[in-house]
């Protein structure tokens, strides 16, 4: 019953008439609008007597096409017309896309947007930072406040959940370094120095920043994405009329959690790398464990472990804070919550290697070589 | 007009069971959409009026039942043998469910593009173009992204969208849940203005009684796990069933009785008046 639309052309009465026919429908309109398009001239009839159904778009086409070739329209059926009546009305100038600016505008605005954001974010952290030591002095002095559940339960999800793959993670590492160094020390004779490297490679730096990196991806991420949701499910507004502080019941026991545990996981990696280069030197060099260890505390000064311990806490600190930061951040929509939570890991990040940097060169001038 | 020449049934429910675990949800529930008209589903929350919408629409697969859409069942079929009646219908989810990294414009386009791609880019933005001034969205509403849009705007935009494509059946889940009484009154008229102008038919899941007695020309009652009752409100109010009677009855219902009355007197008055004029 229902057909393909089409229109003909012909000459009545010395006027030029077009006569539709079939379903003016969205579904049966096929190459209509086009043909109509490539259409010449102005002024002509539309004939639609011999038209079946009709849907809006099926009119705003009639319409559009009596609207730019100034052609008038007969013949339509009261539905029709109704219709036709419909889109017209609905005809006024909508802006579908935003205006495009000018391609120089356009970086000039990125360039300078980009700056301001960036000296935004950085001010923000600083806030931040801020209003955490004042509700830290603040639960420092009001013991009680102190949500020491909330802490206990942060240290389970950030450390215990996190052994299992920080432990493979970095025998793998200690495996991969021994290995490496191994072939390369062959070539002076020197392999026996392979414990050297392993040794403080692993305490001094990579147990920490290894873990580092594992923390700020599972732990900072889940904390920007955390505290985002609930900051869209209005939750955080919530707890502020309660009374409850977010930065108390959210923040700190989430930054106070990653401080503790990130000295803890850092050692523990750095021990189990060792471990796993010392089977590595055990199978494939021939040193057995006895003298691996002898060697290892001979040459690993306690200076590394010290390096060790002061940096993860600040590491973990540099984490949670990136995380909880970016997670309050949030204000719109879903979408800027997986923005945020990137944002979070990216800063954690980058933060954390260039600040080891600097740990780096500042225990080398204290002397601790 | 884009209705359905012969008098089929739209939707046709027959002995629906739904279960989530152990809690039965929908037992032999049997509900019928005729051409043309506003059914509203009423029932107290947690009866299942969303997950009966679901149903329908083959979000939510029922334990046992028929249903019908179109005449076609759309129980346990393909997605591909769905998309010929996903054409003839749109939906407007309870929070507009817009896609947030779309702006409005493009958000009517979606179901265009999906369908039929080979429009045009230059018809494809003037349909959007009309359809957002039709449902009554400001015109430079079309470039604009959700999270920019008011709770009203969002709703209409919701609606441009599901009537991107000239559907014969329209399901609203609480069209009017958080709009304020000014607004939820222009929404109630805008569905009725487009189901004059397009014939449309309407599936209607709603709590606002003000809704119910000024666009609904039958209302389904949902309770124990069926529908109840189904008829016009005068009908219904006629049934000597608790919850019914409470639900139009109470305060509330009173309130929305009167105003009807009030409105309906008051254009009596306009009419005759004008008669006397003459």
């Amino acid at each position: 019953m229902s057909s393909v639309a089409r229109f003909t052309e012909n000459v009545q009465d010395g006027r030029r008439v077009l006569r539709f026919e079939g379903d003016l429908t969205l579904s049966r309109l096929g190459v209509l609008p086009a043909r109509l398009d490539r259409l010449k001239g102005n002024g002509f009839e539309i004939d639609l007597s011999g038209v079946g159904r009709m849907d809006t778009i099926g009119a705003w086409v009639v319409h559009r096409t009596a609207r730019d070739r100034s052609a008038r329209i007969v013949g339509a059926s009261e539905g029709a017309q109704t219709l036709l009546n419909q889109v017209s009305q609905s005809d006024q100038p909508v802006k579908v896309r935003p205006d495009p600016p000018p391609p120089m505008q356009r970086v000039l605005n990125q360039i300078g947007s980009a700056t301001l954001e960036a000296g935004r974010t950085l001010r923000g952290l600083l806030a931040f930072f801020g209003a955490m030591l004042i509700s830290f002095v603040y639960v420092a002095r009001h013991p009680r406040r102190f949500r020491i559940n909330a802490v206990v339960q942060r240290f389970e999800v950030v450390g215990v959940h996190a052994f299992g793959i920080i432990g493979l993670m970095s025998f793998l590492v200690g495996i991969v370094i021994a290995q490496q160094g191994a072939v390369q020390l062959r070539q002076f004779g020197a392999e026996v120095f392979t414990v050297n490297l392993i040794g403080r490679s692993a305490i001094k730096e990579l147990g920490v920043l290894m873990t580092a990196i594992m923390v700020a991806g599972r732990s900072g991420s889940s904390f920007a994405a955390q505290l985002g949701s609930m900051k869209l499910a209005e939750e955080v507004d919530a707890m502020r009329t309660i009374g409850v502080s977010p930065m108390e019941a959210l923040v700190l026991p989430r930054v106070f959690a990653t401080v503790m545990m990130m000295p803890l996981l850092s050692f523990y990696a750095a021990i189990v790398a060792v471990i796993g280069g010392g089977i590595f030197c055990w199978v494939s060099l021939g040193i057995p464990p006895i003298t691996f260890v002898q060697r290892t505390r001979e040459v690993v000064p306690m200076t590394d472990l010290w390096q060790l311990l002061i940096k993860a806490p600040v590491f973990g600190l540099i984490i949670s804070m990136a995380g909880c930061f970016q997670g309050m951040q949030v204000k719109s929509d879903a979408e800027e919550v997986g923005f945020r939570t990137t944002t979070a890991v990216v800063q954690a990040i980058f933060l954390v290697i260039v600040l080891d940097a600097f740990f780096a060169v500042f225990f080398t001038s204290v002397g601790w070589l | 007009m884009a209705v359905s020449e012969d008098q089929e049934l739209i939707v046709e429910i027959k002995g629906l069971k739904n279960c989530f675990g152990e809690q039965v949800v929908h037992e032999g529930l049997d509900l019928e959409v005729r051409p043309g008209e506003i059914l509203g589903v009423v029932g107290g929350s947690g009866t299942g009026k969303s997950v009966l919408m679901r149903s329908v629409i083959g979000l939510q697969r029922p334990v046992e039942g028929e249903i019908r859409v179109f005449g076609q069942p759309v129980i346990g079929r393909d997605d591909s043998e769905l998309q010929g009646i996903r054409k003839r219908w749109g939906i407007l989810f309870q929070g507009a469910a817009l896609f947030s990294t779309l702006t409005v414009a493009e958000n009517v386009q979606v179901p265009l593009r999906e369908f039929y791609p080979r429009l045009s880019e230059r018809l494809l933005d003037e349909i959007a173009a009309y359809k957002i001034v039709m449902v009554g969205l400001p015109p430079d509403a079309g470039p604009k992204f959700p999270a920019e849009l008011s709770g009203g705007m969002r709703k209409r935009a919701g609606i441009a969208r599901a009537l991107a494509l000239d559907p014969e059946l329209l399901f609203l889940d609480e069209p009017t849940a958080g709009l304020d009484p000014i607004g939820a009154a222009a929404f109630d008229q805008l569905i009725l203005d487009l189901r004059g102008q397009l014939g449309l038919t309407v599936f209607l899941i709603t709590h606002d009684l003000d809704t119910l007695y000024s666009i609904c020309d039958r209302v389904a009652v949902l309770a124990e796990g069926k529908v109840i009752a189904v008829g016009t409100i005068p009908e219904l109010l006629a049934l000597d069933h608790e919850w019914i009677q409470e639900y139009f009855r109470g305060p509330r219902g009173r309130a929305a009785e009167e105003a009807v009355e009030a409105e309906a007197e008051s254009k009596a008055e306009a009419a005759q008046k004008q008669g006397a004029d003459r």
